[in-house]
């Protein structure tokens, strides 16, 4: 059995193949992922917010799209990854509860989604595979041997993107 | 205060913890006399938690739960969140709108709305609760339901937080039937700074 490493929420963790990354229960948080399909280094980031510009310095990076993204890129950098060549995958980012006046506050998955793949364009890494928006909660796992992004949910079916 | 809740001092939260007591005695009151049932609660708990861990608290986040989630309005923000498991829920349903135990397997649209009405009434009591310590009115909006994962349900109420800092003040009491099958967790979560609010208007800043 390859090592399953979970994620909580507002962390992030890498490691290299056989190992999975594994993040349950995502809502209007992003499960972002980085392969390097080459050294089997990759990453899993669990975000809750889009950017950390209205942030105090002494807060945990990791809950923010920008910070968190740049700090795992640098630390998979260290392993041996080679920035060249990583993909990036995400899932998550959805509104679960409809409310009729959605506050932008409620619209939090939206923008986080929009956040990370703007982190990610702004550092040349291409987005590969995508499943967000929706209204139900996502737990995320990817397989570092095959860099297989697998996306469960409750009554929504599986999918690998 | 609002940037470090990670320091409340006993005396603080024994009275948060009261204020707990007494809104889900109320709330548990309410619930008691709609289903013709003896609820059982226990005593509140007070904690400061990081953000990443209030999953825990009701069985991991991808433990599959029904929520009802409504805003809270007025001089304290907050968010309140009553969680059930899934088959909780269920059965609460079936006492509800009178079926047999064990009839609802999913929730159609009148479960949901029956409820949602049940998340209006214990909010309004415990929000009542609130009002008669603290002389802070709040006004609770229309619910919103949701069944899915732990994890992704908490993460509405957490992501407003995580804004501010990387705790949560949770304010959390478990409801029983007597014959176990409900099990409910009632959780208040106020925004940064109404936490200062209500503690000012109680007299133990």
């Amino acid at each position: 059995m390859p090592e399953l490493i979970k994620v909580g929420m507002a962390d992030y963790k890498v490691g290299r193949a056989p190992a999975i990354l594994i993040s349950y229960g995502l809502g209007s948080c992003i499960g972002i992922s980085l392969y390097d399909p080459q050294t089997k280094i990759g990453g899993l980031l669990h975000i809750m917010l889009p950017d950390s510009s209205k942030s105090r310095s002494s807060e945990n990076r990791n809950k923010f799209a920008d910070t968190g993204v740049a700090d795992m890129l640098d630390e998979m950098i260290k392993m041996g990854a080679v920035k060249s060549r990583i993909l990036a995958k995400l899932a998550g980012g959805s509104q679960m509860f409809a409310f009729a006046n959605a506050t932008e506050l409620m619209r939090v998955g939206f923008r986080n989604a929009a956040a990370a793949k703007e982190v990610l364009s702004r550092l040349s890494i291409p987005v590969v595979g995508e499943d967000t928006g929706g209204n139900y909660g996502r737990t995320v796992q990817i397989d570092l041997s095959d860099g297989v992004y697998k996306v469960k949910t409750i009554d929504k079916g599986d999918k690998e993107i | 205060m609002s940037d470090d809740i990670a320091s409340l001092s006993p005396a603080q939260k024994d009275v948060l913890k009261e204020i707990g007591n007494v809104g889900a005695g109320n709330s548990a009151t309410a619930l008691s006399q709609i289903i013709n049932r003896r609820i059982d609660m226990d005593v509140p708990r007070v904690s400061i938690v990081p953000l990443s861990e209030v999953p825990e608290l009701v069985g991991g986040p991808d433990n599959m739960v029904v929520g009802v989630f409504l805003r809270v309005y007025g001089k304290a923000p907050s968010n309140i969140l009553f969680l059930m498991p899934k088959e909780s829920a269920f059965y609460l349903v079936d006492m509800l709108m009178g079926k047999r135990t064990g009839d609802t397997k999913n929730l159609d649209f009148m479960d949901e709305s029956a409820l949602m009405e049940i998340g209006n009434i214990l909010s309004g009591a415990y929000l009542n609760a609130l009002y008669s310590f603290t002389n802070i009115s709040l006004l609770p909006s229309i619910p919103a339901l949701a069944m899915d994962m732990a994890g992704a349900i908490l993460s509405v109420v957490l992501v407003q937080l995580g804004q501010m800092g990387d705790h949560a003040l949770v304010i959390e009491t478990e409801f029983k039937t007597d014959d176990d099958g409900i099990r409910g967790h009632f959780f208040l979560v106020p925004d940064s700074g109404s936490l200062e609010i209500i503690l000012s208007a109680v007299g133990v800043e």
